[in-house]
């Protein structure tokens, strides 16, 4: 819209619909800072106990002193590369049963309750089968990931790709289209918006599933350092670790948020 | 004249397993080429199916379909892809039917063209109105070059006003581009200011109850109903439907 077509009436909205935006932004800001002071000053004053529940500057300087270990990095690269691995498998193995499971309705009725026995399974219940299967290392906590994850995925694609749209299907078959231009033409475009929220929640669950995996089985990660922190009773090092967890998995719903905003152009009406 | 479409002596049961329904019964019609057939009947009497059997998307459990030619399909709403442009939209047969030839991409350049669509080609369908994206949705259904268009309620999404402008639009169009039709409604009167023939259904299981060629003066739907004789027909089908 070009500036001078804007009325004073909508000037005013505009600028005070920005006033808002600004003033949420900075007491959000303000919260944090808030808590992290308050936090800070109870233990300073020995009013609760830092060594139970550590403190800002006590976990900046065990960040700091990772770092200068270096083995702040390595532990990360760890888990994050775990987390990854798992994210990535699970999706693109999800996908691809979501889609035969669309392509055979047979195959859907055969196996339904086998998926609706395993979305309710508790995963970390399968624990020590795959340390016995995969080993202690990284094989077994990629899988657990997987295991987490692909569920969920598979249930969310399938849901998408079975909603396609009943009319435009009937248009379709009535200019000739068979299964796999329908799939191409109509319900992989639709699904799009569903897979795009789908990682966001698959975020989420491959996080879970690294980090309950690095609990069962590892000798690194951001997952080993809580479960060692919390055995040796180092709080800071637990809440350190946790730190960095939250950092990481902010910034990869926010890279997926950025992908959504690229392929989602809402074009329904 | 050319027999396009023939039905003979068709039956069609669904089977669920609640039971079975027979849909249609000893059902016989035939369309000539270039005639615009509009079919009534009581709701839920089956009518969709019929155009389904015309587009051989379902087989008869009696009797037979018999079709001369290729067809289109307009449905009650546009359908159009919402991820894609009006032109891309246009070009969605071709890619299916593996017809995207420069030479066909060409041909419905000029439909668009020559039914005012140009100006929306690179516009999103959401970024149309109603009666804009019903048009769209006929112009994708030329596209295919069709003998014949199946038109199963094509106008009753839209609002009143828009209908008649659309239904005038659609007929002219198809009568333009010398197709036939088979237009499937539960409105009598759309019937009548749109089709040279008016086939009558009853009730399930359908059959065919009545069929009268319509003697207007004018091809125009809203002429049409301008004419005396729009509501000697209106009552003459009123009553048949109404038993």
């Amino acid at each position: 819209m070009k500036h001078e077509t804007i009325s004073k009436e909508h000037r005013a909205f505009l600028q005070k619909s920005r006033k808002k935006t600004g003033i949420v932004n900075a007491v959000r800001l303000g919260l944090l800072l808030l808590l992290l002071g308050l936090w800070e000053l109870v233990t300073a004053l020995n009013w609760a106990d830092p060594f139970l529940v550590s403190s800002p500057s006590r976990i900046a300087k065990t960040i700091a002193s990772l770092y200068r270990e270096g083995t702040l990095f390595y532990h990360i690269g760890i888990t994050l590369s775990e987390t990854l691995i798992g994210f990535f498998a699970a999706i693109l193995s999800g996908v691809l049963i979501a889609l035969l499971l669309w392509w055979s309705e047979t195959l859907r009725r055969i196996l339904e309750p086998y998926i609706v026995v395993l979305n309710a399974l508790p995963k970390i219940a399968l624990g020590p089968l795959i340390i016995i299967w995969c080993g202690t290392g990284s094989r077994a906590i990629v899988f657990m990931t997987i295991l987490v994850t692909v569920i969920l995925v598979i249930l969310h694609m399938l849901s998408a790709f079975l909603s396609a749209d009943e009319g435009k299907v009937l248009l379709l078959k009535s200019m000739g289209a068979n299964k796999a231009h329908i799939l191409a033409k109509l319900v992989i475009p639709s699904s799009l918006p569903a897979f795009v929220s789908m990682l966001k929640v698959a975020v989420g669950m491959s996080w879970i599933g690294s980090i309950m995996g690095e609990y069962i089985v590892s000798r690194a990660g951001l997952g080993y350092l809580i479960v060692y922190g919390g055995q040796v009773f180092k709080l800071d090092l637990v809440m350190a670790a946790t730190v960095i967890l939250c950092f990481l998995a902010a910034l990869m719903y926010f890279l997926v948020a950025l992908l959504e905003k690229k392929l989602v152009k809402n074009k329904e009406s | 004249m050319k027999e396009i479409l023939a039905f003979d002596n068709v039956r069609l049961t669904y089977h669920t397993r609640q039971g079975e329904v027979t849909a249609l019964k000893e059902l016989t019609f035939s369309l000539g080429e270039g005639e615009f057939a509009a079919m009534i009947g009581p709701s839920g009497c089956g009518k969709s199916t019929i155009l389904s059997l015309a587009a051989g998307l379902i087989k008869p459990s009696a009797g037979s379909v018999t079709l001369g030619g290729s067809i289109g399909y307009m449905l009650q709403r546009d359908e159009l892809f919402p991820w894609r442009t009006i032109e891309k939209n246009l070009y969605l047969p071709l890619e299916v039917q593996k017809k995207n030839t420069p030479a066909r991409r060409a041909r419905a350049l000029e439909l668009a063209e020559q039914y005012g669509l140009s100006g929306f080609l690179k516009s999103y369908p959401s970024q149309l109105s109603g009666g804009m994206r019903q048009r769209a949705a006929l112009i994708r259904t030329l596209v295919m070059e069709p003998d014949i268009l199946l038109l199963d309620e094509p106008f009753s999404a839209l609002d009143y006003q828009t209908r008649l402008l659309v239904a005038a639009d659609v007929s002219r169009i198809i009568r333009s581009e010398k197709k036939a039709a088979l237009l499937i409604t539960h409105d009598i009167s759309e019937a009548i200011s749109l089709a040279d023939r008016i086939l009558v259904l009853t009730a399930r299981p359908a059959r065919l109850l009545a069929s009268h060629e319509t003697d207007f003066l004018s091809s125009d739907p809203l002429k049409r109903r301008e004419e005396p004789r729009f509501s000697g027909w209106f009552e003459t089908l009123w009553k048949e439907l109404d038993p």
